[in-house]
């Protein structure tokens, strides 16, 4: 889960970590209102949970209030990478004599956090990544032993060079990763991590992402959620208790977990079809649950077939046919249907079908080609 | 022969209570493992159709010689679960609970580790050795017993690839379920290492999905170390960057763990990548003949 810039500034202050203060607003006139409190020149920052809005145009200066309102207009006209901009932060325009960056993100092949700094911050830190890594100094940390104190000190001398910077920066890493650790998040970035005076270093933009699996220990996190990080039918999905995501193609898919639901659009490219969407109905087979997974894919406009690819392990095939059997007479489905039964209770669920006057296969392969065929 | 769990594995279920432990429990005795016993504090000294209930997983121990566990608890406990077993011994934990938080099981993987424990999962169907033991919630009657390893990231897909062996009449020795999340207790490579020194395993089966390295990792290791055969199968190839595909760690980020670079490591290391998992069985198979 993805949070916003204004979202990630106010955990930073809540965490301690030095950040100036910010208004995020939704008209021209709130932008020159919210300009004129600071009394001073500000940076309009459009809010979208994408990368890279300074070099869209996203990011302006502001000298006065009404160039804060006309700053403020011409972004939230913008569409940044697909995504309307609906709102701005106005924060007072700090000057940046250096901009460092600080991260921390899970490292899967080490099994530990990952500690990332570089003197070399700012918009082309991702460039810098694969051109020049030896600029970003790393460190693992493993959250049970805590921070290897000496090599922390080692790497932030090489970043930072000086006091007060060195131990200000300290204060930052602790401080940052005991938000990291506490709120359960999968990436935690300063970037600028700015130096604003001669000693003064502040957080003057934040990059926050969240463990999906973590969120349920953190209502005030799962407060921060915004719709707009999903298609409508991820939501709706969300809402009845289903794994999915939207995808550009034409054939509708409904599989049993995971793994099996990627391989199911991988097969559909391969015989020349496009998938319409990832759709994981998960383990417990809930006749509703299909019913509700048809109407999501139903929802879309451009599905001119479905395929159902079911594995009964935990899943009951005939609880699946009665899924379907269900959807048949409650809603209009206008588009064939492949259904692929297999697995726990297919003999059950086969015959469930045929008296609902659909057919099925049991081959996965042939289901695929049959669904690609009539999109 | 197989790897990890065999006629002489008893399994206690922590959890055993609950929906799910409950119904897997019956599900795996029906399936022939020997299910000695389960878990679920509070409720010692009751059973599960039969199987006795106890209050910690030290209790039935003691009184069962368990020397395998299965958690089935919600993702809130499963951690504590883990730590549970591990600290009273047990040398092997199978973890099925989905959902666990990453940061949780950074914790939890270097304590097994330390302790010596093998945990498979989280997030994982569990693993099968066919005819002799059933930890967890595959259904037993597509496995065959016979000669071929199998190593998933997946569940269902698993049972796809199973199915198609079995179909080939290509039995398996332990077909395992390593879990769907970013970081799981034991990985792609010490189970190669495990099936490679198995005498009743003559080939491998891996199946894998984008996100991360552990198959590049995989694919050096099978280069280096393997002398049986192994094919791959990748899962992933039409999923679009940034977003997460059900599982925690089926994600392509910051242009990590795309399939492209995961057939290209497979390849690199003379391991055939199927396109297709009912292409495996005939891809293992010509290469047994070999």
């Amino acid at each position: 889960m993805k949070v916003h810039e204004y979202q990630g500034r106010a955990l930073f202050r809540e965490f301690g970590i030095p950040c100036p203060p910010d208004v995020v607003v939704n008209t021209p006139d709130d932008a020159r209102q919210a300009a004129a409190d600071f009394a001073e020149p500000v940076v309009v920052k459009a809010q979208v949970l994408v990368g890279g809005r300074g070099k869209a145009g996203g990011v302006k200066l502001a000298q006065t209030p009404d160039e804060a309102a006309e700053k403020a207009e011409a972004i939230l006209a913008l569409t940044i990478k697909d995504l309307p901009v609906e709102k701005v932060m106005i924060a007072p325009a700090a000057d940046i004599l250096k901009e460092y960056y600080v991260g921390l993100t899970l490292d899967r092949g080490a099994r530990a956090i990952i500690l990332m700094v570089s003197s070399a911050g700012g918009v082309d830190i991702e460039e810098l990544a694969v051109t020049e890594p030896e600029k970003i100094l790393k460190m693992h940390i493993q959250p049970a032993d805590g921070i290897d104190e000496a090599a922390l000190t080692d790497l932030l001398t090489q970043a930072f060079e000086r006091e007060p910077l060195i131990t200000q920066a300290r204060e930052t890493v602790h401080n940052l990763l005991r938000l990291f650790l506490e709120k359960d998040c999968s990436l935690v970035e300063i970037n600028p991590y700015a130096l604003i005076t001669e000693d003064e270093l502040s957080a003057l933009d934040s990059k926050i992402n969240f463990d999906d699996n973590g969120t349920f220990k953190h209502p005030d996190i799962e407060a921060l959620r915004n719709d707009e990080e999903y298609s409508a039918d991820e939501l709706e999905a969300r809402r009845v208790g289903l794994s999915f995501v939207s995808m550009d193609g034409d054939i509708g898919c409904i599989v049993n977990g995971a793994g099996l639901a990627m391989a199911t659009m991988d097969l559909i490219k391969h015989f020349g079809g496009e998938p319409a969407n990832f759709l994981d109905v998960g383990g417990s087979s809930n006749p509703e649950k299909v019913l509700n997974a048809l109407r999501i894919i139903l929802n879309n406009p451009r599905v001119k077939a479905i395929l159902i690819n079911i594995f009964g392990g935990i899943t009951r095939c005939d609880d699946i046919a009665n899924g379907l059997l269900m959807a048949t007479q409650q809603i209009d489905i206008p588009v064939p249907m492949v259904i692929r039964l297999i697995g726990t209770n297919d003999a059950e669920g086969r015959e469930i079908l045929v008296k609902a006057g659909l057919t099925s296969s049991e081959n996965l392969t042939e289901a695929v080609q049959a669904v690609v065929k009539q999109a | 022969m197989s790897i990890l769990v065999n006629d002489q594995t008893r399994v206690l279920v922590q959890g055993i209570t609950g929906r799910d432990g409950s119904f897997h429990a019956k599900s795996m005795r029906a399936d022939g493992t020997n299910i000695v016993g389960g878990v679920t504090p509070g409720k010692g000294g009751t059973d599960v159709e039969g199987m006795p209930v106890y209050n910690s997983v030290k209790e039935c121990m003691d009184a069962t010689d368990a020397n395998c566990a299965v958690i089935f608890v919600p993702a809130k406990f499963a951690m504590a679960a883990v730590r549970e077993s591990t600290d009273a011994g047990m040398p092997l934990v199978i973890c099925i609970t989905e959902g666990v938080p990453v940061n949780e099981m950074i914790d939890m993987y270097a304590y097994t580790r330390e302790k010596g424990v093998t945990l498979i999962g989280p997030n994982c169907p569990g693993l099968i050795s066919p005819g002799q033991c059933k930890v967890g919630i595959m259904p037993a009657k597509i496995h065959q017993e016979g000669n071929i390893g199998v190593i998933s990231r997946s569940g269902t897909l698993t049972y796809e690839v199973v199915y198609s062996l079995s179909c080939a009449n290509m039995g398996q020795s332990t077909c395992v379920g390593i879990g769907g999340d970013p970081i799981v207790g034991t990985g792609y490579i010490d189970l190669l290492e495990r099936f490679e020194a198995d005498p009743g395993t003559d080939g491998v089966v891996l199946i894998g999905e984008i996100g991360g390295d552990e198959e590049e990792n995989a694919a050096a290791y099978i280069a280096k170390h393997m002398k049986k055969p192994v094919v791959a199968f990748i899962c992933g190839r039409t999923a679009p960057p940034g977003k997460r595909m059900g599982h925690a760690g089926a994600i392509i980020s910051g242009g990590k763990g795309t399939p492209e670079a995961k057939i290209a490591a497979f390849n690199a290391a003379g391991v055939d990548v199927a396109d297709l998992p009912d292409e495996i069985p005939g891809m293992l198979q010509s290469k047994l003949n070999n």
